[in-house]
């Protein structure tokens, strides 16, 4: 019965059932293979990551909950457990956009209530193709609203996030999800099944046919058939998360519970399987007792069926009708549908007949583990050149204008602020519910998300980001520079960064190009969580992110939470005043390899990304934090997309109008006199940071900056209502800041509103 | 002085109005689950943002069966004040507690932003420390909160002077391009003829805090403490209300 064909369907190599054989004595039944594909599938299994992903840094005296539960958790003071993750959902997505978008959302909540916490915000990272293109902006739209719709009713805000459009992305989006919560510290439950006879139950939605396969879906790539993959994608029902999530959290609150886990990928297989082995138990269960959506469902199908919002739990014996009341106020039932065992089995009965039987050992612990070849991809050595001298004839008219911008840094200026990735997101977040829940000091589109936590003084702010053109360039420095910006983002806005997760988004894994780019990336985010002492408590994995045989940019992103110990000290990046100081903290170089200014003006992504100095970064983000504290920088912006004229654009927006007026060092690059003052203005250079600060605290800033080893120089004033810049004692640039607000804000509608024209 | 709050099963605003009523302004304050039917002695009720039943039908519609309903009308038709905050303002028209319905938004989108709105109407429970004409810059958060009413209704509603609160620019005008949703003549907030029973799409629990950026929405809470005070030296007492028609369960 079990012949290529079956395997192929189920994504499994003749090598792997050849060990599925071994492990079982015997052929396993169609069950067993279903229930095998699925455990096995890279999704699952990081099969082909995990060789890598155990050199990560995951310890420090803050990490309460490290890798391997369904979310991690560290210690933020006052006797609480920030606990979060990052997860992707991108192939579901781009099937459906909508439903993939939502479902992504509804998993990454249940991860985070599965282990006690409420949660309290979600962020997101984004990576859609050219907006020029009909067919991103409807993803977008769907993939926004997606997450609007399931964010929304479930009242849990999204307090930030980034995205990016480029056209590496435009058959494959990348919908990553972060969400944290709040637990007592010592209240972390976790998805463990112990004590023989306890009784396990299922409780959420009932069992449909939906989703059947979505792991293995999820690791392979796609084609021009994928929409006829659309079954494999699940329909969310946030209302019944809700009411998940209320009852989850009331019966955590007695000590009914042994252990619980939601039913995400790999549904009840996976549930059954991994809360077994960590409580190193068997779990047995009858799939006639699952409550089903649907009339003739087989065991195999209920066993790899994905429907939404479900959840099993492990309760004590004897404790079960508390259990059973709470659900009941909340208009759930907790179905008993099996019990823990002593035998280490995950065994499948139906009507009492057993029909499958496999250790949760070869399920998980032995599951397959590749260290797939890897070798350097042909196209980076030329990528990485970059001929600075040769390129100045090369620019591409200014979008929207026949003109080229030749030496007009006030047209070049405009074109980078009208580009979607640095413009204004609020097309975007607005449909995001961003304030429910009465916690968000610090707006999205302001910087980090941040919230404050009730009940006491501190707060958490928290940033995902990822660079992809830079991964692409260089995977190692790239990823590097991705946690570092991460970390950054939270330094300014007060917050002490303390740890990280990652959702590490690659192509197919069995080329040796894209295992390259991965292996090195995991070593850059190792590198740079080590010496920002940001260990990584979590994270997800995926691969086979191409299309038609075309991958993605390498897209590690990075989630990084910190605290701040006085809510209201949170900074943020607007300018607060007229009259207030502009500082540099640190120091540019003019890099423009793989920026965005060579991407907009002249179309290119070459080069080799921004050196960073991890020490040097450490100590940029320590100063940060103190001047937070000590209440001396009154706006503190991270420099990264589109260099310091564009950072410090975005410092007046959004205020009453407040401009600016500073002058930079010039630089040299090239033979191209104004190549190098864009290099100047727009030059990507890693760990910088404009702050402004009162004029009687310039001293105090200048000190501490001094005594922690940061370069930091006075760049000039806020007030009035221009942008004037000088590069090396030149005006280059001289814009009204309402029109360079109006460009930056609107960009985005623009794309939308003119397919209603 | 005791806030009730009401929790339907999707309430997604009741802890920020409790947060409001008792953290921040000092109020006794309890929830009222939605299966419950007695509004344990409270003076005022507020039915707070949310989807209370997951609003898959229409926002509010499944709302106005859950037990608790009935002894919150027997309240406000006692004159008890009731506050209907986004999806509570969608329960309340459609518990014809209010007149009027809600649309999707124009542009069919969510939008979660500040709004600045013109207090129409002070002589409310919740308008009552508010100045005529007052401009309030308070967030809103609706994927429908396109007021809508027949020509009929709505010439009775404001010949009735029940609009309470208009969507306006900064400076208090109407303009059709700061209304964020398309709600017929910018009506952000609505009372009954009895003037008691208020429902207003912006969320005035979100801004309380100079923190949260903001804190126009005290203005609301500040009302009805005055309200209260007010009736408290009368005969009517708003507890006195609370009780007996928790006293009338059937």
């Amino acid at each position: 019965m079990i012949d290529a064909k079956v395997l192929e369907r189920h994504g499994l190599t003749k090598d792997e059932y050849d060990r599925i054989v071994g492990f079982m004595g015997r052929e396993p039944n169609l069950t067993e293979l279903g229930i095998f594909s699925v455990m096995w599938s890279e999704h699952c299994s990081y099969k082909s990551s995990r060789v890598h992903l155990k050199t990560l840094p995951t310890e420090g005296p803050q990490v309460l909950q490290g890798p391997g539960e369904n979310a991690g958790a560290v210690d933020i003071g006052e006797g609480l457990a920030a606990v979060f993750k990052i997860e992707s959902h991108n192939h579901p997505s781009f099937i459906e956009p909508y439903q993939g978008a939502a479902t992504g959302v509804g998993g990454i909540i249940r991860d985070i209530f599965t282990m006690g916490a409420r949660p309290i915000a979600l962020l997101n990272s984004l990576r859609f193709g050219d907006l020029d293109s009909p067919g991103t902006r409807r993803l977008l739209e769907g993939v926004v609203a997606g997450i609007a719709g399931y964010g929304n009713s479930i009242g849990i805000p999204t307090v930030g996030g980034e995205i990016v459009f480029e056209g590496s992305y435009g058959g494959n989006p990348l919908v990553n999800v972060f969400c944290l919560g709040i637990a007592k510290a010592s209240d972390i439950i976790k998805g463990v099944a112990s004590g023989v006879g306890n009784g396990v139950y299922y409780v959420g939605a009932k069992t449909g046919r939906d989703g059947i396969h979505g792991a293995t879906m999820a690791s392979a790539e796609f084609d021009d058939k994928s929409a006829e993959k659309r079954p494999a994608v699940q329909v969310g029902d946030p209302f019944m998360e809700k009411l998940l999530l209320e009852a989850c959290l009331e019966v955590m609150q007695t000590d009914a519970l042994i252990g619980i886990q939601d039913m995400g990928a790999a549904g009840l297989t996976c549930s059954t399987t991994e809360m077994g082995s960590r409580g190193g138990a068997g779990v047995e269960i009858d799939v006639s007792l699952v409550p089903q959506r649907e009339t003739g469902m087989t065991p195999y199908e209920i066993m790899l069926s994905e429907s939404q919002e479900r959840m099993l739990l492990v309760a004590k014996q004897g404790r079960e009708d508390e259990v059973e009341r709470i659900f009941e106020k909340w208009d759930l039932h907790a179905v008993r549908i099996g019990h823990v065992t002593d035998d280490g089995m995950l065994r499948v009965k139906e009507r009492g007949v057993v029909v499958a039987e496999i250790p949760n050992r070869a399920l998980t612990d032995e599951a397959p583990l590749y260290r797939r070849p890897m070798t350097e991809p042909e196209y980076l050595r030329e990528a990485q050149q970059l001929d600075l001298d040769a390129i100045g004839s090369s620019e591409k008219p200014v979008p929207g204008t026949r003109a080229s911008h030749r030496g007009d840094q006030n047209t070049a200026l405009l074109a980078m602020l009208a580009s979607p990735t640095i413009a204004s997101k609020k097309w975007i977040y607005r449909q995001y519910d961003h304030m429910v829940r009465t916690n968000t000091i610090n707006m999205p589109g302001l910087g980090a998300g941040a919230v404050r936590i009730k009940g006491t003084d501190i707060g958490l702010a928290m940033s995902v980001d990822g660079n992809g053109r830079h991964c692409y360039l260089d995977p190692y420095r790239g990823a590097m520079l991705a946690v570092a910006e991460a970390a950054r983002n939270v330094a300014c806005s007060g917050a002490r960064p303390l740890a990280a997760t990652n959702c590490l988004n690659f192509g197919n894994p069995e080329r040796p190009g894209i295992m390259w780019q991965f292996a090195k990336a995991v070593e850059g985010i190792g590198a740079a969580c080590r010496a920002l002492d940001v260990p990584i408590t979590g994270g997800n994995v995926s691969l086979y992110n191409e299309t038609d045989g075309k991958a993605i940019y390498p897209t590690p992103t990075i989630g990084v939470v910190g605290v701040l110990t006085h809510a209201d000290r949170i900074v943020g990046r607007r300018f607060q005043e007229s009259g207030d100081v502009i500082l540099l903290l640190g120091e540019g170089r003019g890099e423009l390899g793989g920026s965005e200014y060579l991407k907009v003006m002249h179309d290119l992504v070459r080069g080799v990304p921004p050196r960073l100095e991890l020490d040097a970064e450490r100590a940029l983000q320590a100063l940060l934090v103190t001047l937070a504290d000590d209440r001396l920088m009154r706006s503190a912006h991270d420099c990264s997309d589109g260099g310091l004229a564009v950072t410090v654009a975005e410092c007046a927006f959004d205020t009453v109008g407040i401009g600016a007026e500073i002058s930079i060092d010039g630089t040299t690059v090239s033979r191209d006199e104004t190549l190098n003052i864009a290099a100047a203005l727009f030059g990507e250079s890693a760990s910088r940071v404009v702050v402004s600060v009162v004029p009687d605290q310039v001293t105090s800033v200048l000190r501490l900056a001094a005594g922690a080893g940061v370069p930091a120089r006075v760049m000039g004033q806020t007030g009035g209502s221009r942008l004037r810049i000088a590069v090396a004692g030149d005006i280059v640039i001289d814009q009204s800041v309402d029109e360079a607000e109006r460009v930056w804000s609107t960009a985005i509608d623009r794309y939308f509103a003119q397919r209603v024209a | 002085m005791k806030f009730g709050i009401v929790v339907f099963p999707g309430s997604n605003c009741d802890e920020d109005a409790l947060h409001a009523a008792r953290d921040l302004f000092g109020h006794d304050a309890d929830y009222l689950w939605h299966k419950d039917t007695d509004l344990k002695s409270a003076d005022v009720v507020i039915l707070p943002g949310g989807f209370a039943h997951g609003d898959y039908l229409r926002t509010g519609a499944m709302a106005r069966f859950s037990p608790i309903m009935g002894p919150v009308r027997a309240f406000a038709e006692r004159g008890g004040p009731v506050l209907g905050i986004c999806n509570g303002f969608q329960i309340l028209l459609e518990s014809g507690l209010l007149p009027g319905a809600m649309l999707r938004n124009k542009g069919l989108k969510y939008r979660c932003e500040h709004v600045h709105l013109r207090v129409e109407q002070i002589d409310t429970p919740f308008t009552a420390a508010a100045t005529r004409g007052q401009i309030l810059r308070i967030p809103i958060g609706h994927g429908e909160g396109n007021y809508f009413a027949p020509p009929e209704t709505l010439q009775q509603i404001e010949a009735n002077r029940q609009v309470v609160l208009r969507y306006t620019d900064p400076n208090g005008r109407i303009d059709e391009s700061w209304n964020p949703n398309g709600s017929v003549n910018g009506i952000a907030g609505l009372c009954n003829e009895a003037r008691n029973v208020v429902g207003m799409m912006p969320h005035p629990e979100r801004a309380c805090e100079p923190l949260l950026g903001g804190v126009d929405g005290r203005v609301i809470f500040d009302s009805i403490v005055l309200t209260m005070r007010a009736a408290g030296s009368r005969e009517l007492q708003p507890s006195a209300v609370g009780a007996s028609v928790s006293g009338e369960r059937s």
